[in-house]
């Protein structure tokens, strides 16, 4: 069954499967597919950058919902604790966010394992590292736009759903969430973009994205602006592929709102 | 019949319930007790790691490199702003063509990453060094330096272009006939009128530009300019010792939250007027 999947998928795969672009135009090129050119390495990469940004999003708007709920409570604490969160993550540079998190993860680790009189070396997984480090810089910005929403929300919402005896949870997911999500996303979607660009700094800690690909393919081939031109298009198309399917969910998002 | 023969005396309001210790304030505390866990953390790895031998060396070195990046991020947010000028208006002009280029050019710009522009310029032009060589532009490209600023600023030009012509558009078609109904030219009306009006509501944006610009710059250290991320990681390199990286979020931090409160203030400052 697996093996049907995998011959489908790579029959669909846009760069190197048989109707790739890269299989297409670059055939007995420096991006040709295979040992000849350096096509699947960087195809590898646009799975990689793929992946770790559509993985980074659930993570970071998870976190950031919870921020957005500290930041708009009653409790005084909370709200403070929420703000030194989001200042922190939102005044550090991403770049030093990842290093941060990546060596201080090891060192703390480490540490760890030195306790339990483990003296062998720690490597922590760049994949996971670049992970936190995104969702924690998304979370941060993704709490201040649906923060933002939440104040959008009348206060008789709320009122409305006591009045039907549904409790502050199922309040929350039935009345306010439906409404949170349409005013949302138009911030969220800008936030989406910057995350897309924002991976191209995991290629620092050695993880194989666009950027370090066509960078050992440059370092090897000589050819520096070629494949640096490419790397920038191909986050340029990432963007407009993820700007029409974003359109399309804020059609979707917003299908309430046709004029009758 | 019974009525009432002594009336209540007037007492005060009764007190208000005492919330006590709900799930909020419980997880509020916790928060911020990690926090404070966290802030002791880090003061205690500079009490205990603080080696007067690196702060001599290191220290001189890190505020150099947070010269390099006040520099660096203000020449290129100030050329930049000069470099949106000309696109703001070829993206508002009723000429087709002028504003295709001006928004093909914000659209590249806005949806490449920084880093990418930056590697392009750095090594993707400077593998052009015979030809750069031929027509004397070596020695901008071979520094990385230049080519930092070179990539700031047409990156900020992107965005400020932005900002600039959605700050102009947002200034209502009124002021425009206004200004054309006392017989104002409309260079003069644009000077007088529409701009000052235009820039009070893109005072947000370019102080947000700036303050993204800051945690951007921090890309040039990979291409080795030596400003404080690249400080941070020449000292990390040589000792190994984590502080360098919270002594670098420190200066960020610092640089942001300064930059945020000057901005907070200088709009109120400037929108004082609007107030009622």
């Amino acid at each position: 069954m697996s093996g049907i999947f995998s011959a489908l998928f790579g029959a669909l795969d846009p760069l190197c499967g048989p109707i790739g672009i890269f299989s297409l135009f670059g055939s007995d090129s420096l991006i040709a597919c295979g040992d000849a050119g350096w096509g699947d390495e960087i195809a590898f990469g646009v799975l990689v950058t793929i992946t770790l940004a559509v993985a980074t999003v659930p993570v970071g708007l998870f976190i950031g919902f919870l921020i957005a709920l500290a930041a708009q409570s009653k409790d005084k604490t909370l709200r403070l604790a929420a703000g030194i969160y989001t200042t922190i993550f939102r005044g550090l540079p991403e770049l030093l966010t990842l290093f941060i998190i990546y060596y201080g993860m090891q060192i703390g680790l480490q540490a760890v394992l030195a306790w339990f009189n483990y003296e062998g070396r720690v490597e922590i997984n760049a994949f996971l590292a670049g992970m936190i480090a995104l969702a924690v810089v998304f979370s941060s910005y993704s709490s201040e736009v649906l923060l933002s929403a939440f104040r959008a929300i009348p206060h008789g919402q709320y009122e409305a759903g006591e009045a039907l005896g549904l409790s502050r949870w199922r309040t929350l997911r039935l009345i306010v969430l439906p409404q949170l999500i349409r005013i949302a996303l138009p911030g969220l979607t800008n936030l989406w973009l910057i995350l897309l660009k924002d991976t191209s700094y995991v290629s620092v800690i050695g993880l194989a994205d666009i950027v370090r690909q066509t960078g050992i393919a440059a370092r090897v081939s000589k050819e520096a602006f070629f494949f640096y031109f490419i790397a920038c298009l191909l986050y340029l198309a990432l963007a407009v592929i993820s700007s029409f399917g974003l359109r399309y969910a804020e059609r979707w998002a917003r299908r309430s709102e046709v004029r009758r | 019949m019974s009525f009432v023969t002594e009336l209540i005396p007037p007492r005060p309001a009764p007190a208000a319930a005492k919330q006590g210790l709900t799930g909020a304030r419980i997880a509020g505390i916790s928060v911020l007790a990690l926090w404070a866990l966290l802030a002791a953390g880090l003061v205690l790895t500079v009490i205990n790691g603080w080696n007067q031998d690196k702060f001599l060396r290191y220290g001189p070195r890190y505020l150099h490199g947070l010269w390099t990046t006040i520099s660096l991020v203000g020449i290129s947010v100030v050329l930049g702003a000069a470099l949106s000028v000309p696109i703001a208006f070829a993206r508002m002009s009723k000429n087709r063509v002028a504003g295709a280029i001006a928004y093909a050019y914000v659209y590249v710009f806005r949806s490449t990453p920084l880093l990418a522009q930056l590697f392009l310029i750095y090594y993707g032009l400077g593998s052009f060094k015979p030809q750069l060589e031929s027509v004397g532009l070596w020695w901008f490209f071979r520094d990385a330096w230049y080519c930092g600023l070179l990539s700031f600023v047409l990156n900020t030009a992107a965005y400020q272009a932005e900002i600039l012509r959605g700050a102009i558009e947002s200034v209502p078609r009124g002021q425009h006939e206004g200004a054309a109904a006392l017989g104002i030219s409309k260079t003069i009306a644009f000077r007088k009128i529409i701009l000052p009006q235009a820039l009070i509501v893109a005072l947000r944006p370019y102080g947000n530009e700036i303050i993204l610009m800051i945690k951007g710059s921090a890309v040039v250290a990979i291409v080795t300019v030596y400003d404080l991320m690249g400080e941070t990681r020449y000292a990390f390199s040589r000792t190994f010792d984590y502080q360098t990286y919270l002594w670098a979020a420190i200066f960020y931090l610092a640089i942001v939250e300064v930059l945020r409160h000057v901005w907070a203030f200088l709009e109120a400052r400037l929108t004082r007027h609007l107030k009622r």
